[in-house]
C-alpha cells in the first residue's frame, strides 16, 4: 500500500456567487522516498489538494462522499476526510505530516522566537523533554544551512532574510520527521539563487528521511529537477500524470503540450513562445465536457458533450484526452 | 559607453547615477542606503533592454530614476529620443510634464494596479485627462480606442469594469493605459511576474509587437533570466545597486564574464530531468544594502575572491564589443578552463 493514496477527490466550496467545484475526481498516491511534482496554473486546485490531504479546508468546503484521503502511517491505515476531532486529527496533524508555504512568515507566530516555536511543537507532538527538543532544533537548524544555529534558534521570524526564513520552516516542517510533506509552491517567492539552494536541500533531505513529498510549483523546471513523477492540474482536474522524463519529453495532454510550448527555454533561444490561446475560465463557468476545451485547439465535437476518462498511454503515463488518446491508441 | 556602436543613438545615458535613500525610522534611522551606485549606462533607442538581478540589487530604483520618479542623489541621466534631449536634472516645469508623457511605467501586478471602480476606457484615458493631452471627448476616445485596439483589447470591453476580466487582459489595460500618452520609453518593472506561463507568452509577444510597431524602447526589469533571454537584446546585471556585467543578450548568456552572471545563469532551473549542472552553486544571500561589504560588492560570495577584491571595487570596463563587465580578474578567468566550465553549459 502507497504511503498517501488520493481516490476520486471532488471538493466544492460554497461561495457567495454559488457553489465552485475547485477539484474534480482526482486520484493519485505517492510511495516512501518518492517527490510527485504538482503543476498548473493558478485556481487549477493545487493548494486546496494539499489543504485536503491534512483536512484544512475552511467550513465552505464541500467534500464529495465518494472521495477518499487514505494515509498508511505506522499504526496502519487512516482515512483522512472521516476524523472530525481535532483530537482525531492528531494523527495526521501532529507530525507525521508536514507542510511548508510560499510565504514563511505565515508559518511563524510573530512574538514568538523561531526556536520557541521550534520546540513547543515538538514537545506538543512528540514524546520528548524541553532539552531534547532544544538540542534537536538547533540540529535542524544546523542541518538546512543556518549557521550561527545557537543563536538564531532565539531570534524571531522578522529578523530573518527570505532565504533564511524558509530554510527555518523546512526546519521546523522536518523536526517531526514526517513521512509525508507537502510543499507548497515553496520556491515560488525566492531568487533563482536561493531557489537552487533550496532545491538542493530538500533533495538531500528527502534521501536522508525517506518520506514522500508533493512539490506544488507552476514552474515545470523546478519540477523536472526535483520530481520523480508529476501530475498536471488544469481547472481541479488532473489532466495528465506519469514520470517526469515521460511527461515532459512527451506529453500526451493538449495543456501540457501547450504549457511546454509556452516555456521560456533557456537552452533553445530561438524557440519560438507560443501562448496557449485564451484565458482561464473563472470556477463560475467551468466548460462542460472536457475543461479545457474552450483554449484547445484540438477540441472536437465530443469534447464540449462529455468528460473524457483517464487513459493509459504508456506504462504509469496517464491522461485525459479524447484526441489523444484515439491517436495513440490509450486503453 | 561602448564607442564602436555609437552610430546606434542612446535614448537614455547614465553616468554616475546614484541613488541614496536616508532611512527614518527603526534600528537603522539616519543611516544612508545606496539603492544604486555610480551606474553608468546606456539604452540604445529602440532596444528591448533587460534589467537583472536578486531582489534588493536596485533594479525598481533604478528604473524610477530613469522616470524621475525618485531624486537622483549625484550623477547625471540624459533622455535624447530625436526630438527632445533632456538632462533629468534639470528639467523645466513644462519638460518635466512633456518628458512624463515620453516616459512611462508598466506595473507589475495587473491586479493591484487598476482601479476597481473605474471602467477600462476611463483608466485608459485617465493619463490624457490628467496631463491635458486631448481637448475633446472625442479626441480621447478615439485615442483610447485606437491604443486599444494596439493592444488587442476587445473593444467592446471598454465600458466593463476591470475586476471582470482575467490576469492577462488586465495586463493589456495597463499596457494600453501606459502607452496611451504616445510615450517613447518604457519601463517595464516585472510586468509578466504575476502571470501564469500560459499567458506570459501572450504578454510579452505583444511588447515585442508593440516595440516594432510604435517605434518603442524598453527597460524590462525581471528576475526572471529565461523569459529576458528571450525577449531582450541587451542585457545588464546589477548587484548590491552596481552594474556588473552589460552586454548583448545572446553574448552574455554564451559567454558571461563576471563570476556573478555566471552564478546567476547557472541556478535557472532546466527544464530538462537528466542535466547534471557541472556549476557551482553560489552560497550565501545578497548582504544588506544598509551594510555593503568594501571592494567589490560581491566579493562575499565570490569563489573567485582574492585580496585586491576585498579592498578596491572594480569600475565597469569593457570586455568586448558592447560587452562591459567590472570584475579585476575577468581576464583570466575567460582564460581559466576549471572557471569556464563553472558557467553554465548553454547548448550552441
Ligand atoms: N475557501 C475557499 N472558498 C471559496 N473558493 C475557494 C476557497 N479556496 C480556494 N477556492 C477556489 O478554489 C479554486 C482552486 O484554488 P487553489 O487550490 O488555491 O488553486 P491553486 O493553488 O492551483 O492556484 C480557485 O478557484 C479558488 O478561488
Ligand atoms: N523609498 C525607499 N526608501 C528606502 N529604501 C528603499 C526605498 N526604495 C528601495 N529601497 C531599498 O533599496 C534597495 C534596492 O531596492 P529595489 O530598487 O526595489 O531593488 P529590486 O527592484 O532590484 O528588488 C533595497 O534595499 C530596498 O530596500
Ligand atoms: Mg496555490
Ligand atoms: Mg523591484
Amino acid at each position: 500500500m502507497s504511503l498517501l493514496t488520493v481516490d476520486n477527490l471532488t471538493l466544492q466550496f460554497d461561495t457567495d456567487e454559488g457553489r465552485i467545484t475547485a477539484v474534480d475526481d482526482v486520484s493519485f498516491s505517492i510511495n516512501p522516498g518518492e517527490v510527485l511534482g504538482l503543476v498548473g496554473e493558478s485556481g487549477s486546485g493545487k493548494s486546496v489538494t494539499a489543504k485536503a490531504l491534512m483536512h484544512l479546508n475552511p467550513g465552505n468546503a464541500v467534500y464529495d462522499p465518494g472521495s477518499k484521503i487514505i494515509l498508511d502511517l505506522d499504526d496502519g491505515p487512516v482515512d483522512v476526510l472521516s476524523l472530525k476531532s481535532n483530537r482525531d486529527l492528531k494523527v495526521v496533524r501532529g507530525g507525521a505530516v508536514s507542510m511548508i508555504f510560499q510565504e514563511p512568515m505565515a508559518s511563524f507566530a510573530p512574538a514568538i522566537t523561531i526556536g520557541d516555536q521550534m520546540v513547543e511543537q515538538l514537545v506538543l507532538h512528540k514524546d520528548i523533554t524541553e532539552k531534547e527538543a532544544t538540542t534537536h532544533s538547533i540540529d535542524m537548524l544546523e542541518r538546512v544551512g543556518i549557521s550561527d544555529a545557537e543563536k538564531r534558534f532565539n531570534q524571531y521570524a522578522f529578523e530573518f532574510s527570505g532565504g533564511m526564513r524558509q530554510r527555518a520552516m523546512i526546519a521546523m516542517a522536518l523536526s517531526t520527521k514526517p513521512k509525508l510533506l507537502i510543499a507548497d509552491e515553496p520556491t515560488t517567492a525566492l531568487d533563482v539563487t536561493i531557489q537552487a539552494q533550496v532545491i538542493d536541500l530538500m533533495k538531500d533531505l528527502v534521501k536522508e528521511f525517506n518520506m514522500g513529498i508533493i512539490f506544488i510549483t507552476h514552474d515545470l523546471a523546478v519540477i523536472a529537477q526535483t520530481a520523480n513523477r508529476v501530475a498536471v492540474m488544469y481547472l481541479g482536474k488532473m489532466v495528465e500524470q506519469g514520470p517526469v522524463r515521460d511527461v515532459i519529453r512527451d506529453p500526451v495532454h493538449p495543456y501540457t503540450q501547450g504549457l511546454l510550448n509556452a516555456i521560456p527555454k533557456i537552452d533553445d533561444l530561438d524557440a519560438p513562445l507560443t501562448p496557449v490561446p485564451g484565458d482561464i475560465p473563472s470556477p463560475l463557468e467551468r466548460p462542460a465536457g472536457c475543461v479545457f476545451n474552450t483554449r484547445c485547439a484540438r477540441i472536437e465535437d465530443r469534447c464540449t458533450q462529455s468528460v473524457p476518462t483517464i487513459k493509459t498511454y504508456s506504462k504509469d503515463h496517464i491522461g485525459a484526452c479524447f484526441v489523444t488518446a484515439d491517436e495513440r491508441g490509450a486503453t | 559607453m561602448s564607442d564602436t556602436a555609437s552610430d546606434v543613438k542612446s535614448i537614455i545615458s547614465a553616468r554616475d547615477l546614484s541613488v541614496h535613500f536616508t532611512l527614518r525610522a527603526g534600528w537603522f534611522a539616519n543611516q544612508s542606503l545606496k539603492a544604486v551606485e555610480a551606474v553608468d549606462l546606456d539604452i540604445p533607442k529602440g532596444s528591448f533592454f533587460g534589467l537583472v538581478g536578486e531582489s534588493g540589487s536596485g533594479k525598481t530604483t533604478l528604473g524610477r530614476a530613469f522616470l524621475k520618479a525618485v531624486p537622483i542623489t549625484r550623477g547625471s541621466v540624459q533622455f535624447a529620443d530625436g526630438e527632445v534631449d533632456y538632462n533629468l536634472q534639470d528639467l523645466s516645469k513644462a519638460d518635466l510634464k512633456d518628458y512624463r508623457k515620453r516616459a512611462q511605467l508598466i506595473f507589475q501586478d495587473p491586479y493591484a494596479a487598476l482601479s476597481p471602480r473605474m471602467t477600462v476606457r476611463d483608466i485608459i484615458a485617465e493619463p490624457l485627462e490628467v496631463m491635458g493631452l486631448t481637448s475633446s471627448r472625442e479626441e480621447t476616445d478615439e485615442r483610447v480606442r485606437e491604443i486599444a485596439a494596439k493592444c488587442r483589447l476587445n473593444l467592446e470591453h471598454l465600458r466593463r469594469f476591470p475586476h471582470a476580466f482575467s490576469g492577462g487582459q488586465r495586463q493589456r489595460i495597463s499596457i494600453a493605459r501606459a502607452l496611451v500618452s504616445n510615450p517613447d520609453f518604457i519601463v517595464a518593472d516585472e510586468s509578466v511576474a504575476a502571470l501564469d506561463v500560459s499567458i506570459q507568452a501572450d504578454i510579452l509577444n505583444l511588447l515585442k509587437s508593440l516595440r516594432d510597431e510604435l517605434g518603442l524602447t524598453f527597460l524590462f526589469i525581471s528576475h526572471d533570466l529565461s523569459v529576458v533571454a528571450h525577449i531582450c537584446d541587451h542585457v545588464a546585471v546589477m548587484y548590491l545597486g552596481r552594474l556588473v556585467e552589460t552586454a548583448p543578450t545572446r553574448e552574455l548568456f554564451a559567454a558571461p564574464r563576471h563570476p556573478y552572471t555566471k552564478a546567476l545563469l547557472s541556478a535557472i532551473p532546466s527544464l530538462d530531468p537528466d542535466h547534471v549542472s557541472t556549476a557551482q552553486k553560489l552560497e550565501g544571500e545578497i548582504p544588506s544594502p544598509t551594510n555593503p561589504p568594501p571592494g567589490c560588492k560581491f566579493h562575499t560570495r565570490c569563489p573567485f575572491v582574492i585580496d585586491r577584491c576585498r579592498v578596491e571595487e572594480p569600475a565597469l570596463e569593457h570586455s568586448g564589443l558592447e560587452h562591459d563587465v567590472a570584475c579585476h580578474r575577468w581576464r583570466e578567468l575567460a582564460e581559466d578552463p576549471i572557471a569556464r566550465a563553472m558557467s553554465r553549459d548553454v547548448d550552441a
